[in-house]
């Protein structure tokens, strides 16, 4: 498996809008038909081209959703819309079923979790950066592996969560599968507290004491990133085993 | 000299991935690099990643010295390793 | 090319008459950067002009604007392929700022604050064809356009005219700057559409 992820010639596929779906009012997961799709681990990403009637061409990385294998053979994209974007507003709003994007990969193998990995696994999502870490979450319930996993997801507001049934349910039926969520800006009515970025408590109460040494993914924009890392690293979490994927700003 | 705002890249060296898959046989960004300016080491995909110029520019995140620069163009790929002194590049299957 | 995809147009653009080879028109004015953005207080400032036996002449922002400057309008072109029609600058010209250097060199390289270089010919400096621009559109030029001060070298593609200019190296022989080293062109004339070596 991870062999044929990282292995081979680096080819651009057709890839082909099977199903789309909004996610939030703005982000939403486009389902690609990708012939001879080689395979990919969770965390890994594509490259993204788009080309105009005229020749110009816009290139972006997006982190792949989806666990693999999947039974119909498909990879699944998260897209959230940036509103000065190039890209993500067509990916978002125009792209319809059975239109064609080019896609190439899978690629990244260091923000990458690998279901051989025994320890606990600390997911720390920022906005759209759950996208590579919803991607562990069902490569685990996939691979049917036991390590504990908890995430913890900080969104502006409830209307912004992506995935919120499937995580839901998930958290129902996937033994050893823990959430929590933390709001900047507007939390759902009855919260427990008002809202807040991303804490030393949070990180003290919902991830993992540093003794039980968990794989620690961190991924979304850039101060978000720097600031769970920091707070990691400073309550005791060994650096080596915390890796990041700055995701912001990608249009 | 600079603001907070202005400090950080979007975007980090996991973000290359494609850019050197296409050039090498191995996927660089989980290689280390040692950084020429300050000897700091870390993964390829941890380097401060400027997009939004003429090539990717990727700088340290300890100094912010420029480690890497790739430049694509129509047929081919520059790339840049001057601010590198070393790529530490693990085997696949060992 | 690849596949089109359907409904992509992509940034706004217009191929219109007139512009270089391959370029587009724009009415924004993008901001490139290949680092952090530097904040350079005013009274730290200086520009230096260094010739190839060491010499130097340097200017504080005082003095500096104390210079006569030149109200330009002019056309630009980056590499990245967008070009802006009629922009409008406020610079000194490299014509006064080299005006008592003594100095043989055929060659220069531009330095900045935050480390970026880039060379030109030093012909290229001369005779009304670059300054050190301090006002863009009537307003004191952003920190992301280059402020304080940038190069303006309009006939060359945009990446010669080094945002947060601090300095004019000049040399003997021709050396290669931050883009020039990483495959762009060593001269860079758009009209003639040379963006990477070899072109």
């Amino acid at each position: 498996m991870a062999r044929t992820a990282v292995s081979g010639r680096l080819i651009w596929r057709a890839a082909t809008v099977a199903e789309a779906r909004w996610e939030s009012p703005t982000a939403r997961t486009l389902v690609l038909d990708v012939p001879d799709w080689p395979g990919h681990l969770p965390g890994q990403h594509v490259d993204v081209r788009l080309t105009a009637e005229d020749g110009y061409s816009a290139q972006r990385s997006y982190s792949i959703a989806s666990a693999w294998p999947e039974p119909g053979g498909k990879v699944e994209l998260t897209v959230q819309r940036l509103d000065d974007g190039e890209v993500s507003p067509y990916l978002t709003d125009t792209v319809q079923v059975g239109d064609q994007v080019e896609l190439r990969g899978p690629v990244g193998g260091w923000f990458v979790w690998r279901d051989k990995q025994p320890a606990p696994v600390l997911l720390l999502g920022g906005g759209s950066g759950v996208v590579p870490l919803m991607a562990m979450v069902r490569a685990r319930a996939l691979a049917r592996t036991k390590q504990p996993f908890r995430l913890i997801y900080s969104v502006r507001t409830p209307e912004d969560l992506l995935y919120a049934d499937e995580l839901r349910r998930r958290v129902r039926d996937d033994a050893g599968l823990d959430v929590h969520y933390v709001y900047t800006r507007k939390t759902p009515d009855n919260w427990p507290s008002p809202p807040k970025r991303i804490d030393v408590a949070a990180l003290n109460t919902y991830g993992w004491p540093p003794d039980f040494a968990p794989d620690c993914f961190v991924c979304g924009p850039t101060t978000f990133v720097e600031t769970a890392a920091d707070i990691l690293v400073a309550l005791g979490h060994d650096p080596r085993r915390i890796r990041t994927e700055r995701f912001g700003g990608t249009s | 000299m600079t603001a907070p705002g202005d400090r950080a890249a979007a975007l980090d060296g996991n973000a290359m991935a494609g850019d050197l898959r296409e050039i090498f046989a191995v996927d660089v960004t989980s290689a280390r690099f040692m950084c020429a300016g300050c000897t700091h080491t870390d993964a390829v995909a941890t380097l401060m990643l400027w997009h939004q110029a003429p090539g990717l520019v990727a700088r340290c995140p300890n100094c912010d010295d420029v480690v890497m620069r790739v430049v694509r163009a129509p047929d081919r790929v520059y790339l840049d390793l001057r601010g590198s002194v070393r790529l530490e590049v693990p085997l696949e299957g060992s | 090319m690849g596949i089109i995809s359907r409904g992509f147009g992509g940034r706004r653009r217009e191929s219109v008459p007139g512009l270089p080879p391959g370029q587009y028109l724009t009415h924004d004015f993008p901001v490139l950067s290949a680092g952090p953005t530097p904040r350079i207080p005013l009274d730290r400032w200086r520009f230096t002009v260094t010739t190839e036996t060491g010499d130097q002449k340097s200017w504080n922002w005082t003095e500096f604007q104390a210079l006569p400057a030149d109200d330009v309008t002019v056309d630009i072109h980056c590499v990245t392929k967008w070009s802006k029609l009629g922009t409008t600058w406020r610079g000194v010209s490299l014509d006064t700022l080299l005006a008592d250097v003594e100095s043989a060199a055929d060659y220069t390289m531009v330095h900045s604050f935050g480390g970026y270089t880039t060379n030109v010919p030093m012909e290229d400096l001369l005779d009304g064809k670059a300054w050190v621009a301090y006002k863009f559109d009537g307003e004191d030029l952003e920190p992301e356009h280059g402020g304080p001060a940038r190069l303006l070298i309009p006939h060359l593609y945009f990446w010669k005219s080094a945002k947060w200019v601090n300095g004019v190296q000049l040399m003997t022989e021709d050396d290669p700057g931050f883009w020039e080293a990483a495959g762009y062109h060593m001269y860079g004339d758009p009209w003639r559409e040379q963006r990477y070596q070899g072109d």
